[in-house]
């Protein structure tokens, strides 16, 4: 793909509409352009901003409670020719009004709780000091955490591994803190994100969690109270030997 | 937010104004109830309900003054690239939460109800085709201009404000 035609579909890109082996092909092209890269990352920042801006309003407590019974008073004599079909159809209403709500509160929930910790990812590698305990000795990164977190963890063992520990330092989501750890591995970064796993609200609740977006490659899961998230650029196969070294860790 | 915090937002947003949008959540939600058996089960119900919605607004008061606005050659989707150089892309970075409300508020209604589906209420642009009854291609279109009007917007403010700080 050729950086036009690249341009041309980082709308849709941006926008998940591209058919697998399109965004496969983008990404790709992704991965050594930068030029590109940083366009697809102003439109993704501008559209993730939209979304916080946009979702502005709510509705008074006063004007629900005003819709409800509007919606009771109008729906009496509806209601008042009682008839079985009638009943059915607003159950099936009910039903589907909470399915749609449901299911949309829990997708919209989970990307958007992946591309914030995406965005902290990007944010630590493009800050100047990504890490506050610069170390390759986990011997030295574990303890720096004691006492700034209300949790421990283990750090696994790296030696011929192929990753390196880079440093650390404490991340914020959603209220509550936890470890940001750098790896490296073959100029990849990756970050580990740790948290407390019952501050966790519905996303990544159970099982291992994998996802690709804007060429990051994401794993989640859980262990012993605690929810890992990482993020990297690096191959799903790299993200995936970290998340086993870490599994192993957190059981040693 | 739910369903019905959805729908007011959406409404605001294209009245401007907080009776007006009460107004038309409530007509919205009234005209559903009453026509739920146009609603064809398997079909889109969110799409449903936004298009009752969008349909009473273009019908209401704010709808009609918001009304007459061309949108030249609509389904060409422009021959320049979706984002025009890097320099730009950064300083959408650094604008903040208002400028952006601001923006959006001075686009026409056809591009900000686009953006508002695509980007607040993340549907797709097939279901934002049915929720608006235009083709796909008009969504794209709308999409890539209303996001570079953005563009335009954003950047004429921070001009006039100045240089703003660094990323938020």
């Amino acid at each position: 793909m050729t950086c036009d035609e690249v341009c041309g579909k980082l709308a849709p890109y941006v926008d998940s509409e591209l058919q697998a082996s399109e965004m496969a092909e983008m990404e790709t092209h992704l991965r050594g352009c930068s030029a590109c890269a940083a366009e697809a990352l102003g439109l993704l920042r501008m559209k993730l901003a939209t979304r916080t801006a946009g979702a502005r309003y709510t509705p008074s407590a006063e004007f629900q409670r005003r819709m409800v019974q509007s919606i009771h008073a109008k729906s009496t004599p509806w209601w008042a020719g009682i008839r079985l079909p009638r009943l059915a159809v607003a159950a099936v209403a009910a039903v589907l009004l909470i399915a749609a709500v449901t299911l949309l509160a829990t997708r919209t929930a989970r990307e958007r709780e992946l591309m914030e910790i995406a965005d902290l990812h990007v944010t630590a590698l493009a800050s100047s000091n990504p890490v506050d305990v610069v170390s390759t000795d986990r011997h030295t990164v574990k303890p720096w955490f004691a006492g700034k977190l209300p949790f421990s963890f283990n750090l696994p063992e790296l030696q011929n591994s192929g990753f390196t520990l880079t440093g650390g330092r404490v991340a914020y989501f959603e209220r509550s803190s936890g470890a940001q750890l750098l790896f490296t591995v073959r100029k990849h970064q990756l970050s580990v994100f740790i948290f407390k796993d019952e501050t966790r609200e519905l996303p990544f609740r159970a099982g291992t969690v994998t996802s690709t977006r804007l060429a990051l490659q994401t794993e989640s899961w859980s262990e012993g109270g605690l929810r890992y998230f990482i993020v990297s650029d690096a191959p799903a196969a790299d993200v995936h030997a970290l998340s086993e070294l870490l599994r192993k860790a957190a059981r040693s | 937010m739910p369903l019905f915090g959805r729908l007011y937002n959406f409404a605001r947003w294209l009245t401007q104004d907080h009776g007006e949008a009460e107004d038309l959540v409530q007509e919205t939600c009234l005209k559903a109830l009453k026509g739920f058996g146009s609603f064809r089960q398997g079909t889109n119900f969110r799409a449903w309900m936004y298009r009752i919605l969008r349909n009473t607004f273009l019908t209401s008061r704010a709808g009609l003054r918001a009304a007459p606005v061309s949108l030249d050659d609509e389904d060409a989707v422009p021959a320049e690239p979706v984002a025009s150089g890097t320099p730009e892309s950064i300083l959408i970075s650094s604008v903040d939460q208002q400028a952006i409300q601001a923006a959006l508020d001075a686009l026409p209604v056809p591009y900000r109800e686009v953006i508002l589906l695509c980007d607040v209420e993340e549907m797709r642009y097939q279901e934002i085709a049915e929720t608006l009854a235009i083709p796909v291609g008009t969504v794209m279109s709308r999409l890539s201009r209303g996001r570079k009007a953005m563009r335009e917007l954003l950047a004429d403010a921070s001009m006039r404000s100045g240089p703003r700080g660094t990323l938020k």
